[in-house]
């Protein structure tokens, strides 16, 4: 019997090993190796950095070079870029959640099979390249573009506006690109939320307005708090968005990395910023995290 | 509890003002009927009990009071007033939910202010008003728990006091001690009498239980398919049931299909086939002679006896089967032509002359006034 019980053990062992195992050799490895090059220095070679440990007279050396690090916090460019990367993500973030929520509360709220329509239709631009959609607001936002072209043939502007290369067309990009990432815990949040719950809080005597202010927010807390966090994180470290329709002003992290890694080549530098900007998304991500897991304790 | 004498049977008097109405109103889901045609007058301090099965209309008409749902045709009114077009928060009625829809992220503190907030009271108003309400239900020492930190009846209780808390005009309950086991919710009922009573406030409560509505109501609108089939109170309900649903539904019957067959002024004498005998009525009836009617006899309102009777009401048949339920038993007696007639008797002694009765043959005995004359 207990060897019975015993193999049954080392069967659930097994089921929560498959993901550590996946996290290992997919994350934790990979962090190991940036982590490596990040404490070591460049050089003109094929790894363009030294190695960190070496046989020298058959004793293991070990060389940490923590002047990578020193670097960036010496260098005023590298904290401005994070600064800058946070708050253009927070301010997408904002934009994304603004319009997701709305989006997300009219497809929680509709009918089948309008609801799967809807749903769909969200989803429905993945299924193009991401590149190209990018390229698209381009054709749509520059100065003799569709946009600037319709506002000026209504008559609502007399002179093109300048969007592109500018914050805003990051701004939109972004929210654009990572629309869906917030529409769908949101709307999974929203369509869980028990309807009777608003009977209740009209019934005591709320309007729509304070219902939704004082039931549907507060409920729906986990499905905003997954949202951002799912628009927030990858915009931090976004490249693509801000090349394309940023300025040469947009200063974001992502882009110092790519600078680093294959104009300058110098891996070590790019690796020590990978691994800073690691630490700027942690922080916020695990306060969140735990505001997120009290609210879901509260509601479930 | 309908018998309370602090109560004034205001239905009965033609000249009293109906406090809550229902005028003609019918309510189509998509096309589908769900409430038809209900004209409904309630009265101040009445405890009325809305009784169906589900699918009768019970809730929606309910919910058309709240305010949920607007009727397609008709209207609602309340106190004098036409609420018909009033939406939900500004109507002076509270509902307790069947699945009390407590707030999960609030306390029971906050639950019970919830509509007090929504007033706009000063705060320490809010805090004496919700004291005194968790004191009536007995909850003082819980304001500070979420809801999830509290048992079924500890929660039905939370949702009542919030329901209470604003003095509505009306408070509405929706299948309010469904989820309760039965000792709690005998407990529970008595206590929703009392509270009605000291409160002098108007309840209606929507339930599929009839001993439940028996219970609490005043009383009692039977639904069926969208409509009210009945509205009287729990006592004519049950001993004059104004049709076969009604009759069937509530409590048990046993139906007999009849012919009229003798009207003398008024005294009919019926014919029923599955009876293989007729029935001599003392009670007046309506009916013409050869119209069929249903006759209608509660299972303990007739007698089981060994001897052969000679009463006018009699048949003989044999003991088919025997429940017994402890506080009485039910004999289902089979008569020769196969039809069968359920009896109930209650256990006076502790061993039964029929306890164990199985298998004989015995006399079915009820008096000229047990039974009722049905012509729908």
């Amino acid at each position: 019997m207990r060897l019975v019980a015993k193999l049954k053990s080392l069967q659930r062992d097994w089921v929560s090993w498959v993901p550590t195992l996946w996290l290992g050799v997919f994350f934790l490895i990979p962090f190991l190796v940036v982590l490596k090059i990040s404490l070591s220095q460049a050089t003109i070679a094929m790894p363009p950095y030294l190695p960190l440990f070496d046989w020298v007279e058959s004793a293991l050396e070990i060389r940490l070079d923590f002047g990578n690090y020193l670097f960036l916090i010496d260098d005023p460019l590298y904290g401005a870029a994070y600064l800058e990367s946070v708050r253009i993500a927070f301010v997408s973030t904002v934009i994304t959640l603004l319009i997701g929520y709305p989006m997300a509360y009219m497809i929680a709220t509709a009918r089948e099979p309008r609801r799967t329509l809807l749903l769909l239709l969200v989803i429905l631009p993945f299924w193009t390249s991401f590149l190209l959609r990018v390229y698209a607001w381009i054709a749509i936002l520059k100065t003799n573009g569709l946009l600037n072209g319709l506002l000026m043939s209504l008559g609502l502007i007399s002179e093109p506006l300048v969007i592109l290369q500018t914050d805003l067309a990051v701004y939109i990009g972004i929210a654009y690109t990572y629309l869906p990432f917030m529409v769908l815990p949101l709307y999974a949040s929203l369509s869980k939320l028990d309807r009777t719950l608003l009977e209740a809080s009209e019934d005591l005597g709320a309007t729509p307005w304070i219902s939704f202010v004082t039931v549907t927010l507060p409920l729906t807390i986990p499905g905003v708090i997954a949202g951002s966090l799912l628009v927030f994180v990858p915009a931090i470290g976004e490249f693509v968005i801000p090349a394309l329709l940023g300025g040469n002003d947009t200063l974001m992290i992502g882009k110092v990395l790519w600078n680093e890694f294959f104009a300058n080549r110098d891996w070590p530098i790019a690796s020590a910023v990978a691994i800073i900007m690691l630490f700027v998304i942690v922080g916020p991500l695990m306060w969140l995290n735990r505001i997120n897991s009290k609210t879901e304790e509260a509601t479930s | 509890m309908s018998s309370s004498p602090l109560l004034v049977k205001n239905w009965l008097d033609p000249e009293a003002k109906p406090f809550i109405e229902f005028r003609g109103v019918t309510k189509l889901f998509d096309g589908i009927p769900a409430v038809r045609d209900v004209n409904l007058s309630i009265y101040q301090n009445e405890l009325f009990c809305l009784l169906g099965g589900s699918g009768s209309g019970k809730t929606t008409l309910l919910r058309m009071l709240a305010g949920f749902d607007s009727p397609t045709e008709g209207s609602v009114w309340i106190d004098g007033v036409d609420i018909t077009q009033v939406p939900a928060y500004e109507r002076p009625v509270n509902m307790m939910f069947q699945s009390y829809a407590l707030f999960p992220h609030m306390t029971v503190f906050d639950n019970v202010a919830y509509g007090l907030k929504r007033d706009g009271l000063p705060k320490a108003q809010i805090a004496e008003r919700v004291a005194e309400l968790l004191e009536l239900v007995r909850l003082s020492a819980y304001a500070k728990r979420k809801p999830d930190q509290l048992s079924g009846g500890q929660r039905q209780r939370v949702a009542l006091a919030r329901a209470l808390a604003k003095r509505p005009k009306v408070l509405l309950l929706d299948e309010p001690l469904g989820a309760l086991d039965k000792n709690l919710r005998e407990d529970t009922q008595l206590e929703l009498i009392k509270i009605q009573e000291s409160l002098g406030m108007t309840f209606i409560v929507v339930t599929h239980d009839q001993e439940e509505a028996m219970t609490l109501a005043t009383r009692i609108g039977v639904m069926d398919e969208g409509y009210l089939v009945q509205t009287d109170e729990p006592h004519t309900i049950y001993e004059y049931p104004n049709s076969t649903y009604v009759a069937d539904f509530i409590g048990d019957i046993n139906l007999f299909e009849c012919v009229v067959t003798e009207n003398d002024a008024g005294n009919l004498v019926l014919s029923a086939p599955q009876l293989e005998t007729t029935i001599e009525l003392d009670d007046p009836v309506v009916g013409a002679v050869n119209q069929t009617l249903w006759y209608a006899i509660r299972p303990e309102k007739m007698r089981l006896t060994r001897d052969p009777s000679t009463a006018v009401n009699a048949l003989k048949g044999v003991v088919h089967e025997i429940a017994y339920l402890g506080d009485f038993s039910v004999y289902w007696i089979d008569l020769a032509n196969g039809f069968r007639v359920r009896i109930s008797r209650p256990n006076i002694s502790r061993m039964d002359d029929f306890a164990e009765a199985w298998g004989e043959e015995v006399w079915i005995t009820w008096d000229g006034s047990a039974g009722v004359v049905l012509s729908q």
